[in-house]
Parts: structure tokens; C-alpha cells; sequence
């Protein structure tokens, strides 16, 4: 560190709240109002963060937040990966979204297989004027003929299609009729409702409930037979195979893993679930909807996890386990002791390179509480997180389980108090989205894509831990940091704003 | 157990361990209900067949992975060309966070934009009040100089007028009065992201041209010397506007670049966050009115901007993209004549280069079928320039292309013997271009990104030209402009023909012959 930086957490709390206030001082009078109510430093001891969420973003402030469709076709549906989603509405939101949150799979894609392809119903003009039910239920038809081994279909919604009146649902129930009962799930998530990505995991969640489960023959012989193991996981997007590294750990304990939501998941993987003992949930925010609903409908108990580091691991290994006989619970005895002897050969090898760097979040989903736990076994620490999209939930669990005293909290940040905050505090890396990531590089600042991992992954579970600590290692002690300032230009009294040493 | 902390293995690696491999088996076969392998495949090989790709061009409705994105797209991509000018998008914002993401893993570079984040209500009741208090807290925070205002779909289904909305949230205080707020209506059920170059562009020198939407006097024309250059919506703007500013200072030109996006993506890592960087001037944007001739790089993203320039009195000048030797020639040629300098004996030195390239290495070239797909005007130039080289630009496909551009491309093959064989295909995507490479196969393919799920599918080499490309690096800071852009172009195509015969020559004890050490 560079810089002179507070000491104490006095110090910090000070400095974090005068930040704050200064801060708001660019706004105008109405928007530092409502701003200040997002923006907290948290004390210790209180039961959620002290700030406002879920709440709507205000216009012109550069939100970093996206739509409702976001949630539902590239968070929820989208990986579902031998169904067709189709992005109904104009062409550029499918085009955006196209294969770029890598939600892996394995399948053989355009034939029985569809995650990464763009189905659009490329509205024209004549479409909004005259409605577009007609081309979506002839573009079901196309698909039937050209993608014949689909096992069924949603309808995402973008903006104009609750704009103009289409009914999707008529679209949607007349098609699966004439198809023999396929599943065909009209989903209302355009852009424009609710705050962020949030309303859309909740709709899509509904859409699931309502046109898959609901649907179900409850008569129909189960493909495969129950056993007293059977757990689903809820909430894994397998991004860079996470759910995969994930999924290794819970049969290596003695589970059966019946099905994925959503990444490399199916449609029969959705229908099988509620024949699950247990639902392991591990993003809350974007999926404890249908969760909850198994387990009012069904009785299924579900239970938050968290396979982010050694630690948190295993805590997580052995509350599951606390579901399960004593075969489990030694089955996550044995798998903790497993994985101890790589576990500490990696924080042997990184935690002397990483010890005392500081990190800065803003995330979606769980991470900005979640990841939390995995630096802290590398000994790094988190000064300061926000969420993109949480809810008052969210804020809960990160204040009760997460966050130390004097953590800088920014909810829904916009990009200028995200950049002042990280100018200001000066931490060794920080995790957010592609659209902060050069920004802050710029600044010379390491960063790690805390959505996407970068390109890199999975994060998830012992394997991935190993990851995650090569890659933190590889962002904060890249040569390439002490190279930003030409050497003609280096004052030694005034360094740079940060030379990660 | 396959990780290791001495060698950590990543998503490359690390399922392909028996570990993961049973697992991923054991999943698929007791619980994703999978289809009969033999089904698989069969529908595999059905979907390789000219029947198949005569239901795949009978389709009316569906779009299947197309090479296309929408008008707010482009608008943003011209926005930012301006001096410390935010792009401001009225609408939804969710499709602002989609753009964002869209040009940083393009560029790799920082995309500052804004939204008017309209939810349900302003569904309702129009979306004023956002732009009131969106254009004040954009002003307030980020202090640009301009800010340039477009739409997403949701604002233009409920119809939300700019013009009035602008003029009320300026009565309310959001900005000044004489502040520059230009906007363009630009739905994105309309057209494609180069129809949203082409309105953001008309807007801002309506704006600045004729009276600021009745808020100053209009500006009277006094014709100079200097000329317009506009790029139109590229994936290269970076290397090719730099290499267009070299060439005309190479020739002493006197020039305005408008929109000139290329330091904004394209700032330094050295300890500072430029947000804007660059740009045409607001000044210079008036003063452009005053310029004797506007050349546009690419016809078909200035379809209405250059009538309105034309119609201020400017010689107007379009061209499509122009790649290659030809259409170089023509482009400085075009350049001297309307300024009077000549073409130095340094750019016919270039020029001579790059014909000595083509002269070195068009064996490997002459006579391979290729593919493109790309916007309209990319196509063109792409096309013109294989053709230079000997090659046949067998399908040539932009699913932004409309009839016209198909009658352009036609009239190009009918140009040269070596188009003889080929076809144009407006209107359609990438998953018509699958069938094409099924059927009717070539030696290459060039494209996007995008284009890799076809290498994959079909085997046809891709060639990484166009936007996005998100999979490899830095090419946008190189031109394809100009007789360098050429060059470049030309190598990148090389490159991957050697490549694509040294894979096709590297099993020992069976293709040793053919495995040169000198091609």
C-alpha cells in the first residue's frame, strides 16, 4: 500500500462514512437523498446492513444493474440445455446474451442440445403494430420441424410483448396441445418489470412451478428409481463447471444428485425434483422461490450452501450431512479429510503471496457475501461489497454471517461512487462485472470478473478453491501492475495510486 | 483426485479426468431422460442435407443465430465518437447493461453509458419523468459536455417523444437551456444496429446544424476546403480510424473525422480512468457543415445521414468498406479529387507493398472458396478484395442486407471471373450459413466470433473478421483500411490457410510429405 491508510476500525468506519458523504455531494439534492439509503458502513452486531434494496434504479446514473429478462433467460431458463428459448420480442437482446455467461453442458448443440444458440423472433415493425402471436406460434412450428429432438420450449418475453397486448400463454397452451402435451412455457419477463435481473429469476421461478410442475402427470412411472439420498441442486449456473466441481463433492459424501437448476441442467431434471429428500440451495436470491414452493407442495427441505473456500466447504458439507444418517455424516468427514492435504498445499502456496491484500466486491446473486469466506482462507480480507440485485434477505445473511466491522456497503452502486469508493480505498483487487473490469485496470487496479471468473473456473468446491487461489495469486502479482506509470514519470515522494507489490 | 497445487487445473483440464467423465455420464444416463444416440446422430446427419436446408430456407418466422444486433447499439457506438459525450438511452435498462458488456468484451475497454431506467410505471404514464431526472443526474455526475439521447423498444412502443421530453426536463432545470442534448428515435424493431449509427449520426448534425430543435438560429453553410470522413459502425475504428487520419495527413489533407470513437476504446493502463477520451468536437461538428465534401467508409450506415448532408449542399461520397487494392485506389483517388492534393509517392509505395504481398503469396489464395458473413458493407469490401486475390467469395451473407445491398454484391461477382460461382444471401443467418457449408462447402470461412460454432459443426476453418470478435485479441487496434489494412487482412487470411495445411500435414509416419519447412 501506497498510501497512508487507516489503521483502526475506528479509523476505517471514519474514513468509509466520510467517503460516503462525499460521495453524495455530486448529486442532485432529490437523488443524494435516495442515494444515501443505499450506502452504509456496517457496525457489527446489527442484523442486516443498513441499507436500503431492491428498490428502483434511479435514471441517469450509470445503475450497473440489468432487466428482468436477464434474470429469466440468462440466469434461470437459458441453461436449461435441451429446451429452445427463444428471446421473443426484437433482435438485440438474445443477440446480447448470446453464449455469454458459459453455462457449461455437454450435448450435441443444434440437435438435441440448444444453450448456445440465438432463437429470436427478430420483431419488425409490422410486429408491434399488428401483434406477433401469429409468428410465435409459426416460429414453434419451424422449430418442431427443424430442431425436432427439443424436449420443449419457453417463450421469453422482452419488452413489447406486455406492451402490445400478445398473449403468449394462449400462443403457448394451443401449441402444446397440438404437440402432444410438449412442454411449452410462456415466461412474462420483459425488461421493464420490477428493478433488475431480481423480478426476473422470481417470474422465471414461477414459470416453472406453473408450466412444468404443474403440468406433470403425477401418475407417470419415475424414470429412475428413488432412493433415500436423492438431493437436487438448486442454484448453480455451472459456470465454468461449477456445479459440476460442486456436484463431485456430494456423491463423493454419499448423495445421489438428481438434478441441476439450472446449469447443465434438463427439463427432466427440472420435472424429477420433486422426488428430492433435500433441495441444496446455493444462490438464495435467485432461486429460494421455487424452493420454497417444494417445500410447501411437496415438503422438501432445502438448505443454503456455500462452496466457496475450504471453510465454508466443509461447514457446508457437514450441515447437509446433518440431513442425512451417519453414513453421510462420515461420508462428509471422509470427503473433508479428503481434500484437507490439497486444500493445504494450496493455501500453502498462496495464502504468503496474498496475505493481507485487500479486496473490494460488487457482485450479483450471492457472491458478495458468499466469495467472502474464500478469500479470508487465502487471509485475504473484503473491506467493502454491495449487491447488484439483492433483497433485505440478502443484506441479513451477509451482515449476520459475513462481513466485519466498518465494511464499506453499496447497494445497487452506480459508476461513479463505485470508481470514488475504489480510488479512495486503495484495496489490492477488486471483484466485480466486464463492465467495471477495465475500469478499474485502467486505474491499475488487479480485478478479477467476479461473474464470469473471468473465462476461467469453476470456483466451486475443492477443485475449484484451487482455482480461485491461482487466479487471485495471478491477478494481484501480475508484473504488469508495476509497469503503469513510465519510470520518467515516477516521483518517488507521489507514487502511483496503487503498485501492487 | 486431479487438482494439484503445484500444476492447478482449470475448466480445460480438469473434467476431462475419468472422475468427472463418470460423473458426467452417470448424470446424463440416469437422470437427463437423454435421446437414443442413434437418434442423435441420425437427426445429425439429416441436418446436413439439401432437404434439410431446403426447410431451413423455408423458414418465415424463425431467426437462428443471427449476425445482427439492434439500432441502440449502434446509436451508443456513435455517441461516444463525441468529445466528452455521454450516450443517454431512454427506455429500459437493462438493454444499456447489455450494450456496456457488448463493446467491453469487444474493445476489452471501459463503455460508459446511461439509462433512463424506465420500469412499469413509466410503461404507464411515460417515461418524463426519467428523462427529467435522468438528464440532471447524468449532468451532475459526470459533467459531460454533450449528452446524446436515444431509445430502446420500450420507449418506442409507448411512444415516448424526445423532442418534447428534451424541452421539458430543460424548462425543469436538468440541464441548461443552451446545452447540447441531440437525439434520435431508434427502435429497435427496426432496421439493425448500423440503422442506429446511421439516426444517432443524422440527429447530432440536425442538431447542431439546423437550430438545435428551434433553440438557436439555423447555420448558414460557408463552403472550405476541408472534408468529412465517416467510419459507419466497425469492429476496427480504432486501427482504421487511426490509419485514415495517417493517410490523409500523408497527403495534407484538411479533415474532420466524425464520430471518431477510436482513443475512447483505446486508452492507456497508466494509473488513470479516462471515461471520455478523444472525439469529434462539438465544434467541429457544427463546423463540418461547412466542409466542401463528407465521405462515408460504408454506405449502408449513413443511408440517411448522407442525404442530409447532401441536402445542406456537400458533395457526398460512399463507399463500402472498402479492402484491398481496388478499393484503396479508389478511395484515395476519390480523396484527391475532391481536395485537390495529390497521392504521394509514399502511399504508391504502400500500395506497391502490398501488391508485392499479394504477388508472393496468392498461389496459396487462387482459386479457394470462401464464405463471409458480416454487416452489408464489410461484406463488400471483403468480397472485393478476394476476389483481387484470385479467390471465390462463394457465399457472401449479411443478415442486415436487404435486396439493394444483394443487387450491389451480384454486380460485384458479375465483376470478375472469380464470382462467377458464387451467391448472395440477404436477410438471412448463421443457421441458413450452416447449411450452406453443409452443401455446399468452401475452403473458409470468414466472420465473427460467432463463427466458431460453425467451424465446429461443419470443419470449415473460420477467419476472424468482423464484430464482435470476443475470443481473441486486440485485432480492433489493427486497420483493415488502407493499403496497411490490406496488408493485414491479408496476412490474417494466409495465417490461417498455413495453419489449416500444416494441421492437415502433421500425423507422423503418415503425412510427413506435404509438412514444409518452406512455403
Amino acid at each position: 500500500m501506497s498510501l497512508a491508510q487507516p489503521q483502526s476500525v475506528a479509523e476505517i468506519k471514519a474514513r468509509n462514512k466520510e467517503l460516503i458523504a462525499e460521495v453524495l455531494k455530486v448529486y442532485p439534492e432529490k437523488t443524494a437523498k435516495r442515494r444515501a439509503k443505499h450506502l452504509n458502513v456496517h457496525e457489527s452486531g446489527k442484523s442486516d446492513c443498513g441499507v436500503k434494496s431492491n428498490i428502483k434504479s434511479i435514471p441517469g446514473v450509470m445503475t450497473i444493474r440489468g432487466c428482468a429478462y436477464a434474470g429469466s433467460k440468462g440466469v434461470v431458463w437459458g441453461p436449461i440445455k435441451d429446451m429452445i428459448h427463444i428471446s421473443h420480442g426484437p433482435v438485440g437482446c438474445g443477440q446480447y446474451s448470446w453464449a455469454a455467461r458459459r453455462n457449461y453442458y455437454i450435448g450435441t448443440t443444434g440437435i438435441d442440445t440448444f444453450v448456445t444458440m440465438q432463437f429470436t423472433s427478430d420483431f419488425q415493425e409490422k410486429d408491434i403494430v399488428f401483434g406477433g402471436d401469429k409468428k410465435l406460434a409459426k416460429i414453434m412450428d419451424e422449430i418442431q420441424e427443424l430442431f425436432p429432438l427439443n424436449n420443449g420450449i419457453t417463450v421469453q418475453s422482452e419488452c413489447p410483448i406486455g406492451l402490445i397486448g400478445d398473449d403468449i400463454e394462449a400462443v403457448s397452451k394451443a401449441k402444446s396441445k397440438e404437440y402432444d402435451n410438449k412442454t411449452i412455457v410462456p415466461v412474462r419477463c420483459e425488461g421493464f418489470r420490477g428493478v433488475s435481473q431480481s423480478l426476473g429469476h422470481h417470474i422465471a421461478n414461477d414459470a416453472i412451478r406453473d408450466w412444468v410442475f404443474d403440468k406433470m402427470d403425477p401418475n407417470a412411472a419415475p424414470r429412475f428409481e428413488p432412493s433415500p439420498y436423492d438431493v437436487a441442486i438448486i442454484g448453480d449456473y455451472n459456470i465454468g463447471g461449477d456445479a459440476w466441481s460442486s456436484r463431485i463433492l456430494l456423491e463423493e459424501m454419499g448423495l445421489r444428485v438428481i438434478a441441476q437448476w439450472s446449469g447443465d441442467g434438463s427439463l427432466a431434471e427440472l420435472e424429477a425434483t420433486p422426488k428430492a429428500k433435500l433441495n441444496v440451495l446455493h444462490c438464495y436470491r435467485s432461486m429460494n422461490y421455487i424452493s420454497r414452493h417444494m417445500e410447501e407442495k411437496f415438503g422438501i427441505p432445502w438448505c443454503e450452501y456455500n462452496f466457496f473456500g475450504p471453510s465454508k466447504i466443509a461447514e457446508s458439507l457437514r450441515k447437509i450431512a446433518g440431513y442425512f444418517d451417519d453414513k453421510i455424516k462420515e461420508g462428509a468427514e471422509r470427503v473433508i479429510a479428503k481434500y484437507q492435504p490439497l486444500m493445504d498445499a494450496v493455501i500453502a502456496k498462496f495464502r504468503p503471496r496474498l496475505e493481507g491484500k485487500t479486496v473490494m466486491l460488487y457482485v450479483g446473486g450471492l457472491r458478495p457475501r458468499h466469495v467472502i469466506g474464500a478469500y479470508e482462507d487465502l487471509g485475504m480480507e473484503v473491506v467493502g461489497t454491495g449487491y447488484e440485485f439483492g433483497h433485505n434477505d440478502d443484506y441479513q445473511r451477509t451482515a449476520q454471517h459475513y462481513v466485519k466491522d466498518g465494511t464499506i456497503i453499496y447497494d445497487d452502486v452506480t459508476g461513479y461512487e463505485f470508481e470514488k469508493f475504489v480510488e479512495k480505498i486503495q484495496p489490492d483487487l477488486v471483484g466485480s462485472g466486464i463492465k467495471e473490469k477495465y475500469v478499474f485496470q485502467k486505474m491499475g487496479v488487479p480485478f478479477r470478473q467476479m461473474h464470469s471468473w473471468d473465462y476461467s473456473g469453476p470456483y466451486h468446491g475443492y477443485d475449484g478453491f484451487a482455482i480461485f487461489a491461482r487466479d487471485m495469486d495471478m491477478a494481484i502479482n501480475s508484473p504488469v501492475w508495476k509497469m503503469t506509470k513510465a519510470p520518467w514519470k515516477q516521483a518517488p515522494a507521489q507514487p502511483g495510486l496503487l503498485a501492487a507489490e | 483426485m486431479p487438482q494439484n497445487a503445484d500444476n492447478v487445473l482449470d475448466h480445460f483440464e480438469l473434467f476431462r479426468g475419468p472422475e468427472y467423465q463418470q460423473m458426467l455420464a452417470n448424470k446424463k444416463k440416469l437422470f437427463e431422460n437423454p435421446r437414443d444416440p442413434a437418434e442423435v446422430e441420425r437427426v445429425r446427419e439429416w441436418a446436413k442435407t439439401p432437404e434439410y436446408k431446403e426447410l431451413n430456407f423455408a423458414r418465415e418466422a424463425l431467426t437462428v443465430n443471427p449476425a445482427k444486433a439492434c439500432q441502440p447499439l449502434g446509436a451508443v457506438f456513435a455517441a461516444v465518437g463525441f468529445e466528452e459525450t455521454i450516450p443517454f438511452v431512454h427506455g429500459s435498462q437493462g438493454c444499456v447493461a447489455y450494450y456496456r458488456s457488448h463493446f467491453s468484451r469487444h474493445f476489452k475497454e471501459p463503455s460508459s453509458c446511461v439509462s433512463s431506467s424506465m420500469t412499469e410505471d413509466a410503461a404507464v404514464f411515460g417515461g418524463l419523468n426519467n428523462m427529467i431526472d435522468g438528464l440532471a443526474n447524468t449532468y451532475n455526475m459526470y459533467k459531460p459536455k454533450m449528452i446524446s439521447v436515444s431509445t430502446t423498444c420500450m420507449a418506442e412502443v409507448i411512444g415516448d417523444d424526445l423532442n418534447a421530453f428534451i424541452k421539458t426536463a430543460k424548462e425543469k432545470g436538468s440541464v441548461p437551456q443552451e446545452y447540447d442534448v441531440p437525439f434520435a428515435h431508434t427502435p429497435a424493431f427496426v432496421g439493425s444496429h448500423i440503422t442506429g449509427y446511421d439516426n444517432v449520426l443524422k440527429g447530432i448534425f440536425e442538431h447542431f446544424w439546423d437550430g438545435k430543435a428551434g433553440t438557436a438560429p439555423k447555420l448558414e453553410r460557408v463552403p472550405n476546403e476541408k472534408i468529412n470522413f465517416i467510419g459507419g459502425f466497425d469492429g476496427y475504428t480504432v486501427g482504421n480510424l487511426r490509419e485514415i487520419k495517417r493517410l490523409f495527413n500523408v497527403m495534407g489533407v484538411d479533415y474532420t473525422i466524425l464520430a471518431d470513437n477510436s482513443e475512447v476504446w483505446d486508452t492507456p493502463t497508466d494509473g488513470e480512468f479516462r471515461m471520455y477520451d478523444g472525439g469529434t468536437t462539438l465544434e467541429e461538428a457544427a463546423n463540418a457543415l461547412h466542409a466542401k465534401a463528407t465521405i462515408s467508409m460504408q454506405e449502408y450506415c449513413t443511408e440517411k445521414t448522407l442525404p442530409l448532408i447532401a441536402n445542406h449542399g456537400q458533395e457526398v461520397v460512399a463507399f463500402n468498406h472498402p479492402v484491398g487494392v481496388k478499393g484503396t485506389d479508389e478511395f484515395l483517388m476519390a480523396v484527391s479529387r475532391i481536395t485537390g492534393k495529390e497521392i504521394p509517392e509514399e502511399l504508391a509505395r504502400e500500395r506497391g507493398r502490398l501488391v508485392d504481398a499479394i504477388a508472393d503469396s496468392n498461389a496459396h489464395i487462387h482459386g479457394k472458396k470462401f464464405a463471409i458473413y458480416g454487416d452489408p458493407d464489410l461484406c463488400l469490401g471483403l468480397a472485393g478484395f478476394l476476389l483481387e486475390l484470385g479467390a471465390e467469395p462463394t457465399h457472401v451473407l449479411a443478415t442486415n442486407g436487404n435486396q439493394k445491398w444483394a443487387d450491389k454484391v451480384q454486380k460485384l461477382f458479375d465483376s470478375s471471373p472469380f464470382g462467377q460461382n458464387c451467391h448472395v444471401y440477404p436477410g438471412r443467418d448463421l443457421w441458413h450459413m450452416r447449411s450452406l457449408l453443409f452443401t455446399e462447402p468452401v475452403d473458409f470461412l470468414i466472420g465473427n466470433t460467432y463463427g466458431k460454432y460453425l467451424e465446429r459443426d461443419t470443419g470449415t476453418p473460420l477467419i476472424r473478421i468482423g464484430f464482435p470478435v470476443f475470443d481473441r485479441h486486440h485485432h480492433h487496434r489493427y486497420p483493415v483500411w488502407g493499403y496497411q489494412g490490406g496488408m493485414n487482412v491479408l496476412v490474417w487470411i494466409l495465417d490461417k490457410i498455413f495453419d489449416t495445411i500444416d494441421q492437415n500435414t502433421i500425423v507422423p509416419a503418415k503425412t510427413d510429405y506435404s509438412f514444409d519447412i518452406i512455403r
